[in-house]
């Protein structure tokens, strides 16, 4: 939607609200800290108010009124169903198969959509030490399947990923059932620009959808690898008002929780 | 049977130079006084071990207390870098800094067979990741039952473990509430254990039947430090103190801004000026 020329809304409200579409009512959904995590509150607080969210820290069935900070804020253990101890969670809930969705974000993505999120550089001399793993090594490989949310550029989306801190479709086709694993992993990567799918045959992640506005050019231009387009590309839908009205009032709300209280 | 000592006490009973230690906590009940009150010791070699090191690791590593660090998530949750840690694991700064690196359900396991007594952890993991390719103690097992290869980690065991909870009786058992983490497998998986609590009580009062209590047999020492997971937090009791978080990017960015910091804070600080935050942001 535009308003005299000018996009009503910015690209990672685009981004936030086609990643909350993509998750059903139905879903059991691991959820990441920061971009994965609006989009999964976005969804509980539009269209699928029946949605199981559940926090590494153990926190099943959490309802949260402001996004947290960490993944183990206050607000993730009062509005939960139940707190579990992390071995439990790790071993009987993710290991274990009961997690339909796993929602992740990552600093570099490569055309199968393997993800780094250790290390820019060598991990013996890094340029940049990142965070690391966290759950996601397992995420990738125990859930259902597995939804990524990135903004896209040429820094992130790499021809070569520096470290492979968790597994997408490896080096393609067969790749993770080779390793023994029996899950779909990255079915769907949502940027700021498009949606991509990894192709049935080669696994290599296509452009099946752009959002308004966003050309083709647009898109090559911001992916390390030559990019490949779907035989037919959708147009994104535009945030309608209320997906946009619920998402700005869950910052709204965050931001006026993180004031200091001194 | 658990000793109540003041906090000084207690982590001079504790916590020795070299130890492997934890300080644990999964976001919630940090002991964050208790690793100020081992930088004021000068507590040195440390090899930290933690499945998410935040601030209290920054500022352990940035003061020179630690030799390694075992980790699955080294960042400052939702706002970036531990600033302190990359110095130095990249510039070796204050000295340099061995880590030992892991996903998170390695580090559950690994704590989980710590306080089982086991020597391993075997879980179905690290399938496709390159961690294993830089951590030689990541191994793997075959079933014998069902032929499947499961990737194995050494089982956690800790010189000392340390954690915050929310009280404990005079009789040194310890109540947890909440958030619990890998807290009750670390001091399980410990020679010796400190627990840091918001109070000490008569009774522990009204809980859940399956509430985590630690009994006192478990735990070595008990301090009473109000306020002692700020700025973590202790529900039920203060919330977390996000802006501290956001505020200590800017401060560990720079090596002479940390250590004015610790400096102004740690050093001329003593147990005490926790319980501001207790006082402050205990519900009423």
């Amino acid at each position: 939607m535009t308003a005299g020329g000018k996009p009503a809304y910015t690209p990672t409200e685009m981004m936030t609200v086609v990643a909350s579409r993509a998750l059903k009512n139905s879903d059991v959904c691991f959820v990441g800290i920061g971009a994965p995590s609006a989009a999964c509150n976005l969804a509980r607080l539009t269209h699928a108010p029946g949605i199981t969210l559940i926090y590494e820290s153990g926190t099943i069935a959490t309802k949260p009124n402001v996004l947290p900070l960490s993944i183990g804020d206050g607000e993730l253990c009062e509005t939960a169903l139940t707190t579990v101890p992390v071995p439990e969670m790790f071993r009987y809930w993710l290991q274990g198969g009961r997690i339909s969705v796993g929602f992740l974000g990552g600093a570099q993505i490569d055309r199968f959509a393997n993800l780094n999120t250790t290390s820019i550089g060598p991990y013996d001399k890094p340029k940049v030490r990142l965070p690391g793993g966290g759950g996601a090594p397992e995420i990738a490989t125990s859930c259902g399947e597995v939804f990524i949310i990135m903004a896209q550029g040429k820094r992130s989306f790499v021809d070569k990923l520096d470290f492979v801190t968790s597994l997408g479709h490896g080096s393609g086709p067969g790749d993770r059932e080779r390793l023994g694993v029996k899950t779909k992993g990255p079915t769907r990567v949502i940027t700021d620009l498009a949606v991509m799918e990894p192709d049935p045959a080669t696994k290599e992640l296509t452009v099946v959808s752009m959002h308004p506005g966003v050309t083709r050019e647009q898109v090559a231009d911001s992916t390390g690898w030559p990019v490949k387009f779907a035989g037919k590309v959708a147009d994104t839908a535009p945030p309608d008002a209320q997906e946009l009205e619920v998402l700005r009032d869950l910052h709204a709300r965050t931001k006026a929780a993180m004031r200091p209280r001194e | 049977m658990a000793q109540i000592l003041s906090l000084a006490q207690a982590v001079e009973a504790v916590v020795q130079d070299g130890d492997v230690t934890a300080f644990e906590g999964f976001t919630h009940l940090i002991p964050f006084a208790a690793g100020h009150e081992t930088i004021r010791q000068g507590r040195k070699d440390l090899t930290l071990v933690r499945m998410t090191p935040d601030l209290i690791y920054d500022q352990l590593i940035g003061v020179g207390a630690a030799k390694k660090m075992v980790f699955s998530w080294g960042g400052n949750p939702g706002v970036g870098s531990l600033h302190r840690f990359r110095d130095a694991y990249e510039k070796g700064w204050p000295r340099p800094l061995e880590i030992e690196e892991h996903s998170h359900a390695a580090m559950a396991n690994a704590y989980e067979a710590g306080a089982a007594g086991l020597p391993f952890a075997a879980f179905r993991g690290y399938r496709g990741a390159e961690l294993p390719r830089v951590n030689p103690t990541i191994k793997s097992v075959t079933c014998p039952y069902t032929g499947e290869v499961l990737a194995t980690v050494p089982a956690i065991r800790l010189d000392s473990a340390i954690i915050h909870a929310q009280k404990a009786d005079r009789a040194g058992n310890v109540l947890l509430d909440g958030i619990v983490g890998v807290q009750k497998e670390a001091v399980l998986a410990a020679k010796r254990s400190l627990a840091t609590v918001e109070e000490i009580v008569d009774d522990l009062g009204p809980r859940s039947l399956n509430a985590c209590v630690l009994p006192h047999w478990t735990v070595t020492a008990i301090a009473a430090v109000p306020g002692g997971a700020h700025p973590s937090y202790t529900q039920g009791y203060y919330k977390r103190d996000n802006a501290y978080y956001e505020a200590w990017d800017e401060i560990a960015r720079d090596r002479d801004s940390f250590k004015a910091w610790i400096a102004a804070n740690v050093m001329d600080k003593g147990p005490e000026a926790f319980a501001r935050y207790a006082a402050k942001r205990r519900p009423a």
